[in-house]
């Protein structure tokens, strides 16, 4: 690898501060994406800035709202290990443990997994189907975008020069809602999704409030297919209406061919998933206390 | 198991090296450390095929931290001669040239320049700054493609071997063989079912987990010191003489513990290359390949394409069995396919056989042996065949292949007549399994049989043992140990001298200090490094009873041995208690045994295995796997249960989701343990093992090879339990996901 | 940039350690290269094997991908700090007497995610275990004698703490 330099700041400011003062810095939490693309030759900062000891990346908490707040330097081991994420928000529990194995997990963050910014990110739809909220700092002050709005491309977001993911507001959840990911891939474990679906709905007198679809890997960037949501509010849960809404999600995802699958059998798997995760999210919100 | 009979063969030590290795303590190839060691780095090809028009170092020999930069001018050329090394016999200009290309890069990673530097990441900086001008070509890639009289030459100056002779057709095929048993036509004419089919099979890695890795040192005394990761001390230092141009007995290869190899690491890269940049800076040289590396350039095994074509009379009989098989060798040519064409057939006694073989060079990285190379391939093609006639002649696919089974004297297709093989027993023993008869319930789900078989080697191996005052022995032997074997070895020592394993202490030693041995491969090593062991043990036998004759004023051959004692008339020794008085009875006793066994009784291997698809996702869940192989005799069942299911677990990636994935422009795109999907724990369920004996009747002990037959049944068998699951044949591998569904879309539509 | 090494203190094995490392020499390659302790391996360099794998303040971690300057201040356990004395650890012997050893390149980093596995999950599914063993390849075994191996250590570490 070439030379770098590495800093830990303490403080939310220092990291801001070193991003500002050096245009090749870049700043990692588990490094799990980063040193991998780094040692392939893809990627040459001059600076690492390690976020692992800055409070505010690092917290994992629910505030008075219910309000999940999520660091984004927090690994997945702390998110599902905790009670609270594996109670209230299952579904980011369980894709937490679907990234790699369970070293990978020791160190591998959401915040890390939406930056790294791969069509194939699989914490990304679940983030986006619980209407997750990106908090962003950098020089001119914070902001907030959904999560969804984050990815601009392969490898490419929203954040400009100096500016750091700091964490994620998650919404408490709506009673009688589930979700539910679910992805293809030719292993058990340990691969790059073929592709992924994520589902969260609403249950209220018998038919879907309200419904969220968002795929993986099958478009240049994680992609909330809003018309099959929409489409769902106000329809009975049925087998037909699952099945229509996963067909919109067909239409909808755009993949192509590469060494992980091809463009035939990732639409076809598209229509798969969404229809199985709007099940199970369905069969969870009907579990789900009111 | 061996009932009865013996006392250390069929137990199941704990290995002798099992400390070290689950400590941390074993040195593999990178761990060596050396005073005054450097670190290399390859620069390789970005291109499949093209000229090298102009190298230029000058920069990052200038690059501080850099000791020394070598490319193939460091070489020596000379008068071009066959070598005759483990795969075959070669010109020694290739071996050379894929150590470091000349004037041409045959495949993406071809190695054009190495650097030694006092850290690997100043090491590859360094190579960075090598300039390499390249002329484009086109590549070559695919292995029927490359037989055309107008595709691109990989190699200039190949010409044909056809039947055995060199002819002058130039192209990229380097032979073409055939094998004729009877008359196929005449065969065919008399079946009443004919199934003929088409096969492609893609290149597979080894996937080892232990990257190649060699510590040269070019010392002031004129001879090279190797410390590598090998399985072949003798052999690496063949090669490696040749390819330097130096004396054998200049160089000494000091064989590191192996992360596994499975075929792969037999030849050497790295070797020549750490030596010639010693030889430059003067200092030890540490070069381990990065995993991208292991991929594209070293040796995989071949893509295949092969035509089988087989007819049964309705009575069950097959009459008639024609193969056309072409496989791609990589850049060079080797001798798989005709393992391959040995193989294909093997299960059977077919009296009219016709196999056409050809070997083709293709701009892909060199292949090299992987775990019975070229009869994995070959099976998938064949037992598919099998099942497909057993099915239409309505016979259960077992008993079918037992109405033809080979038996001794059966001829096999390149002529050999089998002496007792175990191909029935095996057979026999899939039949009775419980999982063979066990119900499968549930949709989607199916069960498929296959079988297998691998040669086995003989070949040269030397053994010394020393007795030690305190009764217990010293054993050196030559045979790098990739999975147990200074063990195997050890106890068969030990059988013969009335010892436990643990009082056999076994050394595998470096090449100055153990005669020469062939390498571990070919599923030789307790079969033949065992036997040199039996000679050993029993030459120690013979000097102890004339110290025991000594010591009682008797003639020597009134002195007996059994059980671990020295007995004459109603005197008697335990072997310590002698072993104390051999000092005064004339000295130290140390016994050697050599072998050179021109052939080894072969291994014949079985499958049952069942799976499940999702018809909706093409995923394919192996539920449950039986493996069952002939071991002739099993000196350590752990050590053969280990082999089957290692092989098992191998076959069932190779199946499933292994393969090299091209760009058009011949790169592989997924060299990393990433996209390069080798089974993980959960890929695989528990895999049930069955050991059948049928003593090989030449080895004292009855040992056969193991290593290799139990990889060659698994991708056949899950192709048949495919089939049997969701109705779809697939006749290409890897059976990836993919692959499954478009077979299912294809069968709907 | 600086080009200057970074002084790292740490526990490794229970000992303190320190070292000057360049930032981009990973924690596999300080334990490897400046500590001499060779026992974690270098099979990918990604994290997609696990050969390289060491217990970081409880975690598993793949070393390869940890910096070792990251380590300064944390407590490492490798397979070099696992026997006590000349008496192997459970999980060791359970690793030699059940075979689920052959040519023990992954032996290390298997063994320690097995420690890690069991500190947490006393009596593991055999699932459960594969699934925590998704990130080790071994290329020898097919994954049986290890599990095996897993099971038996369980039990007996059961036993020691009932």
């Amino acid at each position: 690898m070439k030379w770098f330099d590495y800093a830990a700041p303490r403080s939310l400011a220092e990291a801001l501060d070193l991003l500002a003062r050096n245009p090749r810095a870049r700043p990692f939490a588990g490094g799990t994406d980063l040193l991998v693309q780094m040692r392939a030759g893809q990627l040459d900062p001059d600076l690492l800035v390690d976020l692992k000891h800055i409070p505010e990346l690092n917290e994992l908490d629910c505030d008075g709202s219910g309000t999940l707040r999520l660091g984004a330097a927090v690994p997945c081991c702390r998110i599902y290990e905790d009670e609270r994420v594996r109670r209230y928000w299952p579904a980011l529990a369980e894709v937490a443990e679907m990234i790699g194995g369970i070293p990978i997990q020791s160190r591998a963050s959401l915040g890390g997994n939406l930056c790294n910014a791969a069509p194939s990110a699989d914490s990304v739809p679940v983030l986006i189907a619980l209407r997750a909220v990106c908090r962003i700092a950098g020089p001119s002050g914070e902001r907030r975008i959904a999560v969804e709005e984050f990815c601009t491309g392969p490898g490419q977001t929203v954040l400009g020069p100096g500016e750091l993911l700091v964490g994620f507001e998650i919404p408490p959840p709506e009673p009688a809602s589930g979700a539910c990911y679910l992805r293809f891939t030719p292993r058990a474990e340990m691969d790059i999704a073929v592709a992924g679906a994520a589902a969260a709905v609403r249950l209220s007198n018998g038919v879907i409030a309200w419904a969220r679809v968002a795929l993986a890997a099958v478009a240049p960037t994680p992609l909330l297919v809003r018309e099959a949501g929409d489409w769902l509010a106000d329809k009975a849960p049925t087998e037909e209406n699952i099945r229509e809404a996963a067909e919109l999600a067909r239409k909808a995802a755009k993949p192509i061919t590469d060494m992980r699958g091809t463009a035939e059998q990732r639409r076809h798997l598209v229509g798969v998933l969404t229809r199985r995760a709007l099940q199970q999210a369905i069969a969870r919100a009907r579990e789900a206390q009111p | 198991m061996s009932g009865g009979t013996y006392r250390v063969i069929g137990t199941r030590p704990i290995r002798h090296d099992g400390a070290d290795k689950v400590t941390g303590r074993a040195l593999f190839g990178a761990d060596v450390r050396l005073p005054g060691m450097v670190y290399g780095y390859v620069l390789r090809s970005p291109y499949a095929h093209a000229r090298i028009r102009r190298i230029d170092t000058s920069r990052a020999e200038k690059h501080p931290g850099v000791l020394a930069v070598v490319t193939a001018a460091d070489l020596p050329t000379g008068p071009d001669r066959l070598i005759d090394l483990v795969e075959g016999t070669l010109p020694v200009s290739y071996a050379r040239a894929n150590v470091l290309a000349r004037d041409k890069v045959l495949y993406k990673g071809h190695a054009v320049a190495a650097v030694a530097a006092v850290s690997r990441h100043v090491a590859e900086e360094a190579a960075r700054l090598i300039e390499v001008e390249y002329e484009p070509l086109p590549p070559v890639l695919d292995v029927l493609e490359a037989m055309r009289e107008d595709a691109p030459r990989v190699l200039e100056d190949l010409c044909m071997r056809e039947f055995g002779e060199l002819t002058d057709k130039a192209g990229n095929i380097g032979e073409h063989f055939r094998h004729v048993l009877g008359d196929v036509e005449k065969g065919f004419a008399e079946a009443d079912v004919i199934v003929e089919r088409e096969f492609r099979t893609v290149m597979v890695h080894q996937g080892y987990l232990e990257p190649q890795s060699a510590t040269a040192l070019w010392n002031q005394d004129g001879r090279v010191y190797i410390w590598t990761t090998t399985q072949g001390a003798f052999s690496a230092r063949e090669a490696t003489a040749w390819i330097l141009d130096l004396p054998v007995s200049q160089v000494r290869v000091t064989p590191m513990e192996v992360g596994g190899a499975f075929g792969g690491k037999i030849r050497v890269y790295l070797e020549p290359l750490a030596a010639l940049l010693s030889r430059k800076c003067g200092r030890p040289v540490q070069i381990t390949m990065p995993r991208r590396d292991v991929f594209e350039a070293t040796g995989p095994t071949p893509g295949t394409y092969i035509r089988v074509k087989m007819g049964a009379r309705a009575d069950g009989r097959i009459t008639a069995a024609q193969v056309w098989m072409a496989y791609e060798t990589g850049a060079f040519p080797s001798g798989q396919c005709g393992f391959g064409a040995i193989c294909i057939l093997a299960p059977y006694d077919i009296p009219n056989v016709l196999i056409d073989g050809y070997d083709v060079v293709v701009n892909k990285p060199s292949t090299a042996p992987y775990r019975a190379p070229g009869a994995t391939q070959a099976a998938f093609a064949a037992e598919s065949v099998v099942d497909e006639l057993a099915e239409r002649l309505g016979m259960d696919p077992i008993e079918f292949r037992l109405k033809n089974a080979a038996r001794e004297g059966s001829r096999r297709a390149d002529g050999l007549k089998y002496q007792r093989i175990g191909c029935v027993e095996v057979l026999e023993a899939m039949r009775n399994h419980p999982h063979y008869r066990a119900p499968l319930e549930g949709p989607n789900r199916g069960r498929g049989v296959a079988m297998g078989y691998w040669f086995n080697i003989g070949w040269y191996s030397s053994c010394t043992i020393s007795v030690n005052p305190d009764g217990t022995v010293n054993l050196v032997e030559g045979s790098v140990d990739l999975s147990g074997t200074r063990t195997t070895i050890a106890m068969q020592a030990a059988e013969v001298l009335g010892l436990r394993p643990e009082q056999v202490h076994p050394v595998v030693a470096d090449t100055d200090s153990i005669g020469p041995t062939a390498v571990t491969g070919g599923s030789r090593t307790t079969y033949a490094t065992g036997w040199a062991a039996w000679e050993a043990a029993n030459d120690v036998i013979r000097q102890m009873k004339q110290r025991a004759a000594l010591l009682w004023e008797v003639d020597p051959e009134a002195v007996c041995f059994e059980h671990g004692v020295f007995r004459s008339g109603d005197r008697s020794m335990t072997f310590a208690e002698l072993a104390e008085r051999l000092e005064e009875t004339g000295g130290p006793v140390i016994g050697r045994g050599t072998v050179n066994p021109s052939s080894a009784g072969g291994s014949f291997a079985g499958a049952i295995v069942d799976v499940e698809v999702d018809p909706e996702t093409g995923k394919v869940t192996v539920l449950r796997f039986t493996s069952v192989q002939d071991a002739g005799t099993a000196i350590n069942p752990t050590a053969v249960e280990g082999q089957m299911q290692g092989g098992s677990a191998q076959g069932i990636g190779w199946a499933l989701n292994e393969e090299y994935y091209w760009s058009p422009e011949g790169a592989m795109l997924n060299s990393t343990l990433l996209d390069y999907r080798e089974p993980t724990a959960l890929d695989v369920p528990p895999i049930e093992t069955v050991i059948v004996e049928v003593p090989e009747p030449e080895h004292p002990f009855g040992v056969r090879g193991v290593g290799e037959a139990n990889i060659v049944p698994p991708p056949a068998a899950i192709a048949n339990a495919i089939y049997r699951a969701i109705g779809v044949r697939l006749r290409q591998l890897p059976m990836k996901p993919s692959a499954v569904l478009e077979a299912i879309w294809s069968k709907e539509s | 940039m600086t080009r200057e090494k970074v002084r790292v203190q740490a526990i490794v094995n229970e000992q303190p350690v320190e070292f000057l490392c360049e930032p981009r020499q990973s924690l596999l390659e300080c334990l490897r290269d400046i500590l001499g302790l060779t026992g974690a391996k270098e099979g990918c360099n990604d994290g997609n094997c696990g050969a390289c794998a060491v217990i970081m303040d409880g975690r598993l971690v793949n070393s390869c991908l940890v910096l070792g300057v990251e380590a300064h201040g944390r407590r490492i356990t490798t397979i070099e700090g696992l026997a006590r004395g000349a008496e192997l650890h459970p999980i060791q012997r359970a690793f030699l007497e059940q075979g689920a050893v052959q040519c023990g390149f992954c032996t290390p980093g298997l063994i320690l995610a097995t420690k890690v596995l069991l500190d947490r999950h006393p009596d593991p599914s055999e699932p459960q275990i594969r699934r925590w063993l998704a990130n080790h390849l071994c290329r020898c075994t097919g994954y049986d004698k290890i599990v095996r191996a897993v099971r038996k250590a369980a039990a007996e570490l059961r036993e020691v703490r009932a």
